[in-house]
């Protein structure tokens, strides 16, 4: 349309170096690309997951043994040396694996990396609604995650990452560094709220020409109820981390029962954020598994509606659902209660498994790396959410609270679920981010790595968290040993097939095949463009004609059609449902 | 719900005519399609993160109604022995009369008045600051010095329930961060003050200071409920 007047120096690749070293790295520190800010967030956040990474291989280290290991050695060493380690350097370890994963990886990692460099081109819009305020976003993230690291350096935090008072607002010198936690996650709210804002402004407004709201991929939907999330629930988080700090600055007493308040507050103030912010993490994963699993079995999703509004279903009951966290701290008509609600949330999230499992029947699956992501993502979120029924219902929680059940079911959802679909989206993505094809063969051997290592390190958690191994203890009896060492070996394996990933990229990198601008055949309007983006995304306005995964009548843009053939037509209808609707 | 037809002349106009008044002149981001798209956009953010700040106040009242309904008797007595109705009265008053000049502010931009839109920018800002000045000199100070502060710190002789301290905490952590959202919304109103002096307000453009003062009327709309749930209790 009229849109196509930029110049033609805008054509190039958006990583094209602007001039020399310190011009183009100028460039980047002041860019308002989304594409660029995506891929700062990128890298910020795993490398916040390579640290958080590194913090539960020690905790694990530390489990291999029923005793004291690793740490008792580290506090003879440092003893002599002049440092202090104190005793509950365990404590330590967990909390800040706890809240680098939470606050500084998983909840920004989709949809702030994923999300501010896909949504604006499966748009079809040249950038985000107020550029200039996702690049502010992101020198807010640095800013949190710049006090996260202060608190570490200080000697880190041992409250668990919940921050529960009182324990959080002791006034010895430990607890000192709380305080700068609490800034840094009360700025790294901020970041995520404003890019929530970013995103629902950009669906709504900047939408490419023909593209009405049912014509829009479901990552985007998927993204679009996250911010939702972001923008409601973590305000309700900024107040309660204030709250703690000026309590732990000035005494004021609101959650400190000796002073008149009340502990209890904290955690359903806590958790009122918190428990959405679990759907900010494994809603945009959900979103990535549509795409995923649409492309590379070349069916048109199943449902598509049902998909898109499970994810609207799933934003809205999060936020009535917090109670279930405080079972054991609350009123019986009350956990019975939020028993019941959370049971309402296994509906959408039982809607998208089953939608994405009968979109693969009779799909034409490749088995490549995206794809085995994907699968291995119905596998393992499939345990973890039937598993929070256990959990969910009263009589059974009871028994396993407070367990390592509880902390293999939330690793199933959050790494079995959002870091898996993470992986699959990061491979599905990956040569449009960055123009390079990876090898195909070393990534399904990372996969499988990752795959195994993790089930592998977390199903032995069920079992002896059945068992009845408490959560958060640096010791334990030796009945639990065998679960325990398979854990540890487990993560073992889990870290060489990320290690196998990091290698694939590196790699791809430096000698990696030219990617194509369509490499899997997709109908997004991101596949329209180059590889990598051009600079204002696209070299014409698009116009937006049929649907993102109308695989059975449209052959995909730059790709040869011998490679996509549209499908024989069917005589008998009855084979296929939902194939003439729109 | 957008409108996807170019607006004629805006957008991919060659060069903007000097010649213009500054408001005319306004040219939108290149991402957008045209200025009403861009004014459109920037008013939907304004309001999503009116709501999260209202969220960020929910938590505030929701600790309130919690202790309140745990000690009312309480509240009730601390409300009216530790806070003055007449300052906090005062102090509505004041805000409600800059919520009103800044809807004028806004009103004489859409008519292209610029004395008047500056005048009642001015004046919005006077009540902010006055405002703040009776907050800090006629209530934090000598509550200070007497030892009306939250939590630990109380030290007020007359204290006549344990409960006093809290209700001093919601208080004070109340408004305070009211308070500080007062001394945002005077900084951005007189930039907004600042760019109205440059003319860059008008009949088609008036996009920030319509979201600063949307602003503002949420800063006044907090007060509104803070006022009777301290000053006026019981």
């Amino acid at each position: 349309m009229s849109a196509s007047t930029h110049d033609d120096h805008h054509d190039v690749s958006y990583l094209h170096p602007k001039g020399g070293f310190f011009a183009t790295v100028w460039d980047w520190m002041t860019t308002i690309d989304h594409k660029k800010i995506g891929v700062m967030y990128l890298f910020a956040t795993l490398f916040a997951f390579f640290l958080g990474g590194v913090f539960a291989l020690l905790v694990r280290m530390e489990l291999f043994s029923p005793t004291k290991t690793i740490i008792d050695a580290v506090t003879e060493e440092t003893v002599v040396t002049g440092q202090i380690f104190s005793p509950d350097t365990y404590n330590r370890l967990f909390t800040l694996h706890g809240a680098i994963m939470v606050f500084l990886f998983i909840i920004p990692a989709i949809p702030a990396a994923m999300g501010n460099f896909f949504l604006p081109l499966m748009l079809g819009a040249k950038d985000v609604a107020f550029p200039r305020l996702n690049l502010m976003s992101w020198y807010i993230y640095v800013t949190g995650a710049a006090f996260s690291l202060i608190s570490i350096l200080l000697g880190g935090v041992d409250t668990g990452w919940t921050f529960y008072t009182p324990y959080s607002i002791q006034g010895d010198e430990e607890h000192w560094r709380v305080v700068f936690m609490t800034t840094g996650v009360f700025i790294l709210g901020f970041s995520s709220i404003l890019t929530g804002m970013n995103f629902i402004v950009t669906v709504h407004k900047l939408r490419a020409p023909g593209m009405g709201w049912f014509d829009m991929p479901l990552f985007i939907w998927a993204i679009y109820a996250t911010s939702i999330i972001q923008v409601l629930a973590t305000p309700v988080l900024g107040v309660t981390v204030l709250l703690l700090t000026v309590e732990r600055l000035f005494k004021v007493g609101i959650f400190d029962p000796a002073l008149g308040g009340d502990p209890v507050l904290y955690q359903h103030f806590f958790w009122f954020y918190s428990h959405p912010a679990v759907y900010i993490m494994i809603l945009p994963g959900m979103g990535i598994m549509s795409e995923l699993i649409g492309v590379h079995a070349r069916k048109k999703i199943f449902g598509y509606r049902a998909v898109a509004f499970s994810s609207l279903g799933i934003a809205a009951i999060s936020f009535i659902v917090w109670g279930h966290h405080m079972f054991t701290a609350q009123g019986e008509l009350a956990s019975a209660i939020f028993s019941f609600l959370t049971f309402l949330v296994a509906i959408p999230s039982a809607i998208k498994v089953f939608n994405w499992v009968a979109t693969l029947y009779k799909g034409s699956i490749a088995l490549n790396t995206p794809m085995c992501y994907a699968l291995g993502f119905l596998f393992t979120f499939s345990i973890g959410g039937l598993t929070g029924i256990f959990l969910g219902s009263l009589p059974t929680d009871l028994h396993l609270h407070d367990t390592y059940f509880i902390v293999a079911h939330f690793h199933y959802v959050m790494m079995g679920g959002t870091a898996i679909a993470f992986m699959g989206g990061l491979h599905h993505w990956w040569p449009k981010m960055f123009g390079k094809m990876y090898s195909e063969r070393w990534a399904l051997v990372g996969f499988a790595l990752v795959f195994i290592g993790f089930n592998v390190t977390f199903f032995s958690q069920f079992l002896m968290g059945a068992d009845g191994m408490p959560r958060r203890y640096a010791t334990y009896v030796d009945e639990f040993m065998p679960f325990h060492r398979a854990s540890t070996i487990g993560s073992w394996i889990l870290a060489l097939g990320f290690f196998v990933h990091l290698f694939v990229f590196v790699h791809s990198l430096i000698a990696g095949r030219k990617a194509p601008p369509n490499p899997w055949g997709g109908l997004t309007l991101e596949w329209t463009t180059d590889s990598p983006p051009i600079e204002h995304n696209f070299h014409h306005e698009p116009l937006v004609q049929h649907g993102p995964y109308d695989f059975d009548d449209v052959v995909p843009p730059h790709c040869d059609p011998a490679d996509y053939p549209l499908p024989e037509p069917i005589e008998s209808d009855s084979l296929k449902p939902g194939r003439t609707m729109h | 719900m957008s409108s996807n037809t170019p607006q004629s002349g805006e957008g991919f106009a060659p060069a903007v005519d000097p010649s213009l008044p500054p408001w005319q002149r306004h040219k939108h981001q290149p991402h957008w399609r045209n200025n009403d798209d861009e004014y459109q956009g920037a008013k939907l953010g304004m309001w999503l993160f009116l709501t999260t700040e209202l969220l960020l106040f929910s938590g505030m009242f929701c600790a309130y109604t919690i202790f309140r309904m745990l000690h009312s008797e309480d509240f009730e007595r601390a409300s009216h022995k530790y806070l003055d109705w007449e300052i906090g009265a005062i102090n509505t008053v004041v805000l409600l009369i800059s919520s009103f000049t800044v809807a004028l502010a806004i009103r004489n931009a859409q008519m292209n008045q610029q004395r008047a839109l500056k005048i009642n920018l001015f004046i919005t800002i006077l009540c902010g600051l006055f405002f703040l000045f009776a907050k800090i000199f006629y209530e934090y100070i000598p509550k200070i010095q007497e030892g009306k502060v939250p939590g630990a710190n109380f030290s007020y002789a007359g204290a006549e329930s344990a409960y006093d301290p809290l209700f001093m905490s919601i208080y004070w952590v109340s408004t305070a961060i009211h308070g500080s959202h007062v001394v945002i919304g005077v900084g951005l109103l007189a930039w907004c003050l600042w760019v109205a002096s440059k003319r860059r307000y008008g009949p088609t453009h008036y996009t920030s200071l319509e979201n600063v003062g949307l602003f503002w009327h949420l800063v006044d709309l907090i007060w509104i409920f803070l006022f009777p749930l301290l000053y006026l209790v019981g």
